[in-house]
């Protein structure tokens, strides 16, 4: 009896500590989704519409294509599409700069180490638009990077503007996120495992393949996930080094919320939730699964 | 009998300090061969050494006649059974032992045969699936001798691989593996800080002590016969004393002169002398060589372990017969006992009980566990 009542009191503390970020939670993330996905269905009097989605999936607008005529394009699967095929692209230099960094990192010496994962925090601390800023000017075309290459006769070349400089700035900003979950996975790992491969018969390829990538893929797949969900999403790298020409869906949400269309931009901003919730489940499901093999 | 490694002149330091200084040893085919010394010895680092993950500063390692110094350990015809087995945790029981026919692209059909047959040696069967994170320490132990085993190496090297599980299962497992030795015919070379353990499964003991070999021999040479004080010490129990070589077969200790059966020493050389306390006698005042008293009793059991004040130095003594504390008692030594040594640097250092507690021994112990 006495058990019972004491185990039930320290589920009370336990409860009671929890109390504040339950709270925060409910206020500041249950609530404002439930306020998204209201504000998705519904239209400027509030009545129940399906209309805010199927416009997403419907609208369509005229550009004109390289050959100078017009074509009728679906509005935003186009600009989802671009911000996909980016943020995929980013994600992908990020894993193969941040994979074999992390490795080399989580190899050195612990004071190398230290070092290392300083320097790659150290940009995390400057602020996010001042960072951006930064690239704006190394990328100009009478920026420091054409000044560099000038200086040995190259260039200049085009960057800011384009695709290439949007997609250089995501990969600046989101780096740290694929390599810290990589290194964390990689620092772990016991060293005799991989002497245990070379005992039995595997060179360095082998027992890269056959047991430090099986081992780290958890840090590979929260890496991706940490990279790709904020660059699907991201606005203003888009505006400032894509020089406003690449709409991207974050751009799109942006926009709409400044012309006051809330119950539209809702809408975008909860179907890009639901296709990200399905990348993350896909995601977890194939690292379970190979981690199960 | 045909030697399979030869270790010559070998020579290795981490950061300046020297870890094994010197060491030559042979080990030949088929046999169980033990490395034993306390940590910090150099036992680990000559397996690993063998097994390639060290290169020596100094010396040559010769495999078969061949010198393999910086042949990586893949191509070597030998593997390891590590100390906290090292299992790969993403892979089921059965891809841990075929760990190694996957990599030379072995035919399923083959791979599958020798996996089960490696299983079974290792009492294993049916565990082909399980995850080998939900096995019991014994299990993940088997696993590692069974994936260690499956290629069929000259030669098993094994890091303290009992360390680990509790007493019971250690002598079961004690008892597999010599088992399976010789089953296999393949050289086994053991490392432990477990002199037990050592004697008991050894074919070859080789007794290390601050990177240097003391001595190599059989159990029973190495418990007979030690060759210093650190030998006699770190092999069972032993009652150390200073002595004087009179003459052959003559030997003067503790204010007295004794017949032993050692001889080649010079005339009134200092030397060791040791007497195991099982080979002492207790008998009645004045009918043995030496008298002492009595300073404390312990019930073993099997026997009492009984501490005699001679003269000022504490002898150890296991014996059937009761004596009370206090009591003075006579003590006889038959010539075959006393077990004659040269005076070496490890002189003086051990082999006097005045400070013995058996709690203390434990601790000592304890210690040495968890070392390495």
């Amino acid at each position: 009896m006495k058990e019972k009542r004491s185990l039930r009191r320290a589920r009370v503390l336990e409860s009671l500590c929890l109390a504040p970020y339950s709270v925060w939670a409910v206020l500041f993330i249950v609530v404002p989704l439930l306020f998204v996905a209201y504000y998705a269905f519904t239209d400027n009097s509030f009545h129940f519409t399906l209309g805010n989605v199927t416009r997403f999936f419907t609208a369509t607008s005229k550009v004109s294509g390289a050959d100078g005529l017009d074509r009728e394009v679906h509005t935003y699967l186009l600009i989802f599409g671009r911000s996909l095929k980016l943020a995929v692209i980013s994600t992908a230099i990020c894993l193969l700069m941040g994979y074999p960094a992390a490795y080399i990192i989580a190899r050195a010496s612990d004071r190398t180490q230290k070092v290392m994962i300083t320097l790659i925090m150290i940009p995390m601390w400057m602020n996010f638009l001042i960072r951006t800023y930064a690239w704006m000017t190394i990328l100009q075309d009478t920026g420091i990077l054409n000044g560099f290459l000038g200086f040995f006769g190259l260039g200049p070349v085009h960057i800011i503007g384009t695709e290439a400089a949007v997609v250089i700035g995501m990969v600046y900003d989101y780096f740290p996120y694929m390599i810290l979950p990589i290194y964390s996975v990689m620092a772990k790992m016991d060293v005799k495992l991989l002497e245990a491969a070379r005992d039995l018969g595997c060179g360095g390829l082998g027992v890269l393949r056959r047991v430090i990538f099986p081992l780290s893929l958890p840090g590979v797949v929260s890496g991706i996930i940490m990279v790709l969900i904020p660059s699907i999403s991201t606005f203003y790298i888009s505006q400032k080094l894509g020089n406003g020409k690449f709409y991207l869906i974050g751009d799109a949400i942006e926009s709409q919320y400044a012309a006051n269309n809330l119950h539209f931009a809702a809408a975008i901003a909860f179907i890009l939730m639901i296709v990200l919730l399905a990348c993350m489940a896909f995601m977890q499901r194939f690292a379970n699964r190979r981690a199960a093999v | 009998m045909k030697k399979i490694i030869e270790l010559k002149n070998i020579t290795k330091s981490f950061d300046g300090e020297v870890v094994l200084d010197n060491i030559n040893l042979d080990i030949y085919d088929n046999e169980f061969l033990t490395l034993l010394g306390p940590s910090g010895c150099g036992k680990t680092t000559t397996l690993r050494l063998i097994g390639g993950f060290e290169t020596p500063d100094k010396g040559d390692i010769v495999f078969m006649g061949e010198r393999i110094n910086d042949v990586p350990p893949y191509k070597r015809n030998v593997n390891t059974v590590f100390q906290r087995y090292a299992l790969f945790p993403h892979l089921n029981v059965f891809e841990n032992v075929a760990f190694a026919l996957r990599e030379k692209r072995c035919p399923k059909s083959e791979i599958n045969e020798k996996v089960r047959e490696m299983l079974s040696l290792v009492a294993l069967n049916g565990f082909e699936n399980r995850s080998v994170t939900s096995l019991s320490g014994g299990q993940q132990q088997r696993v590692a001798i069974a994936r260690a085993l499956i290629s069929r190496p000259k030669v098993l090297l094994l890091d303290e691989p009992l360390a680990a599980l509790d007493l019971k299962l250690r002598k079961d497992m004690q008892q597999e593996l010599k088992k399976i030795q010789k089953a296999t015919g393949i050289t086994f070379v053991f490392v432990t800080h477990d002199q037990e353990e050592a004697l008991s499964m050894s074919d070859t003991v080789v007794v290390m002590s601050e990177g240097r070999i003391q001595q190599i021999g059989t159990p029973i040479d190495i418990y007979n016969e030690p060759t210093n004080a650190f030998v006699a010490d770190f092999i069972g129990e032993s009652n150390i004393l200073d002595g004087v070589m009179l003459r052959d077969r003559k030997v003067s200790f503790s204010g007295q002169v004794f017949d032993c059966v050692d001889a080649g020493f010079g005339e009134n050389e200092q030397v060791d002398v040791v007497v195991r306390p099982e080979d002492v006698d207790i008998v009645p005042l004045g009918k043995g060589q030496l008298t002492g008293v009595v300073t404390s009793v312990n019930f073993l059991g099997v026997h009492y372990e009984i501490i005699v004040d001679i003269g000022g130095f504490k002898w150890m003594i296991q014996s059937t017969d009761f004596v009370d504390v206090d009591e003075h008692t006579g003590l006889y030594i038959e010539p075959d006992a006393i077990h004659i040594m040269k005076k070496s640097e490890y002189s003086g250092m051990f082999g006097d009980y005045s400070s013995f507690s058996n709690e203390l021994d434990e601790l000592s112990n304890a210690e040495s566990e968890s070392g390495e």
